[in-house]
């Protein structure tokens, strides 16, 4: 039988193991894609279009497509995540309306996202008729961050203290008025980590767009901005491929010869994007932060 | 009465503008509040409604799907009814579920733990950066990884293709444990300080506080880490496509290729065509695959409501 001591060593010394074996495990798991995919990186594999049959191609499109995707998505996402954040947080009442849409925002952002890209297919790519496209992927996307969003814009709104708005009130302002001129600003820093953070998942995000923006880039011509073009990188309408969907799909079905080697580029590409993500969206939030409370 | 109508055009009983903006403002929020509720409603109206179609349409057998090994929709039997044994899919799906959780729930309960009790200071300063960092990575990334380094290395070392249950399994806890530890950190670290501090006063060592106390006082919020783990597992597509080895058959070992409900459906949906028994039968996984993440959802609010302020 252990003494009450010997039990609490052994179990520090467990729990220490423990930590060390997944700090390891981790370590190597992005030690690994950037010991592989560092090497990969260069200013031609970042800019030129991918090979279908011999080795050397890059990522250029479907690096820019990724942006272009999110950049879209934001814009449809973001303006109905804030109304309805600032519904739930300043004007929602306690009732069965409110806490039926409460569960409603909950379960969407638990569908898997297979689920919802499946919907954007029957929905966007079928019955819209938009086929595969920049529109139909960025549509997806929206509805699959748009819970995250919310919950982001709400509990930003509701850190922001209640005198606050009190001061609003007591010097006249409506509700709204308050909102908009008093509460915003002060969530403001808080908004931004959490979208840039969103924004992350976003970049990365693969199995709602392979049926929805599809797994092909045409040939793109990086001179002609006209939206309307169908070479135009900026064709709403034209199919586009992310980064992500790009690994995934030469791993199933790519036959240039190197297509493990642009796996690696574009993986430790993925993960370089997010880890800046992450900082800037730590480093943005403080920087807003003190603008704007002049400390 | 003609004074008092006077008296209303007065500015005082004007309606006020800002009484207008007001109006606006919260209708537009509520608005955005209604078309996101909209969407939930019409993504389970599609889904469930294209799901059901296998059976009410194409006159598939409810109980075939659940217990049938045969998936073969394309093809009908006898009587007419198309081939839709997904237990296949269902068993797959489940055993990378539930093995992931118990491989991921002691590591990240663990990791949790040296995070808040042993060691705040490594686990502040080394651990919960890396930890943020792994939760944003994409899961095709994951997959990736697990194509080129877990199943060679079951190749090689253990047996068989290396493509199989173990695979996934392995991709999938190394992927939700980022989430899992994170969510098991926030549990244990709401437990209250003064609870701690009456523990140890008792003369109770640290290990007796963690499992006496922290582990039975954060055990809700513990067992929603895990089961928003499973969530994630369950659902998770390409990561565990790329592994699985995607053979519609019932697994006799970890080591053979199996499929799970979403690596057929992303393999299959892109080669049937819509409205055909083949693509209805694709829906219903779709369905199943709802339904369970609405199950894990519930789950996790009802937990919810027993944990303490």
């Amino acid at each position: 039988m252990m003494s009450a001591k010997q039990a609490d060593r052994l179990a520090t010394a467990g729990l220490y193991a423990v930590a060390g074996v997944i700090l390891a495990l981790l370590a190597g798991l992005l030690g690994y894609v950037f010991v592989k995919g560092f090497p990969m990186l260069s200013w031609q594999f970042i800019t030129s279009p991918p090979q279908i049959f011999k080795g050397g191609g890059g990522v250029g499109p479907q690096l820019f497509n990724s942006f272009y995707l999110l950049v879209l998505t934001l814009v449809f996402s973001l303006p109905v995540a804030l109304g309805a954040g600032i519904y739930l947080a300043e004007y929602a009442k306690d009732n069965w309306l409110t806490r039926s849409i409460r569960i409603s925002v909950e379960v969407l952002s638990s569908l898997p996202s297979i689920v919802v890209g499946l919907f954007g297919f029957l929905f966007f790519v079928i019955y819209m008729g938009w086929g595969f496209s920049i529109i139909s992927g960025a549509l997806a996307l929206s509805v699959f961050n748009l819970p995250l969003l919310v919950r982001v814009v709400e509990q930003s709104i509701q850190s922001v203290p209640r005198t606050q708005r009190e001061a609003g009130w007591a010097l006249g302002f409506s509700k709204w008025e308050t909102i908009t001129n008093i509460v915003l600003p002060a969530a403001l820093p808080g908004l931004i980590t959490g979208i840039i953070l969103a924004a992350g998942r976003v970049f990365g995000e693969a199995a709602a767009l392979i049926y929805t923006a599809g797994m092909s880039t045409p040939a793109l011509d990086f001179t002609d901005w006209n939206p309307l073009s169908p070479v135009s990188p900026l064709n709403p309408f034209r199919p586009a491929e992310t980064m992500a969907v790009h690994i995934w799909k030469i791993n199933g079905e790519g036959i240039m010869p190197d297509a493990s080697a642009i796996s690696d580029g574009a993986a430790a590409l993925l993960i370089l994007s997010i880890l800046l993500f992450n900082l800037s969206a730590r480093f943005v939030g403080r920087f807003v932060f003190k603008k704007m409370s002049a400390s | 009465m003609a004074k008092l109508v006077k008296e209303t055009e007065h500015p005082l009983f004007k309606k006020s503008s800002k009484l207008r903006t007001e109006r606006f403002g919260k209708g537009l929020t509520f608005a955005a509040v209604l078309l996101t509720a909209l969407l939930t409603a019409a993504i389970f109206f599609l889904v469930i409604s294209k799901g059901l179609s296998t059976f009410f349409v194409n006159g598939g057998s409810v109980k075939e799907f659940f217990t049938g090994s045969t998936w073969n929709p394309g093809q009908k039997h006898e009587g007419g009814s198309p081939i839709i044994g997904a237990l296949p899919f269902l068993t797959g799906s489940l055993a990378v579920t539930g093995l992931s959780a118990l491989i991921c729930t002691p590591l990240a309960i663990g990791a949790a733990l040296f995070m808040s009790e042993i060691s705040p200071k490594a686990g502040r300063k080394v651990m919960q950066p890396v930890i943020e960092l792994l939760v944003g990575i994409p899961s095709v990334v994951y997959g990736f990884i697990g194509l080129s380094v877990v199943v060679p290395l079951l190749r090689d070392h253990v047996t068989g293709s290396g493509f199989g249950i173990a695979a996934g399994t392995i991709v999938l806890s190394v992927m939700i444990l980022p989430t899992v530890t994170s969510l098991a950190l926030d549990a244990i670290q709401a437990v209250p300080r003064s609870l701690r501090e009456a523990s140890l006063a008792l003369g109770s060592t640290r290990w007796q506080m963690i499992y006496k106390v922290i582990l039975k006082t954060a055990k809700p919020g513990l067992l929603m880490a895990v089961i928003f783990g499973m969530a994630r597992a369950f659902g998770e597509a390409l990561a565990v496509q790329m592994v699985i080895g995607n053979a519609s058959v019932i697994p006799h070992s970890l080591f053979e290729p199996a499929s799970t409900l979403t690596s057929i459906l992303t393999m299959g949906m892109g080669y049937t065509v819509l409205g055909t028994a083949e693509n209805n039968a694709l829906w219903t996984l779709a369905l199943i695959l709802l339904l369970m993440s609405l199950a894990f959802t519930i789950a996790v609010r009802w937990i919810g409501r027993g944990k303490p302020q």
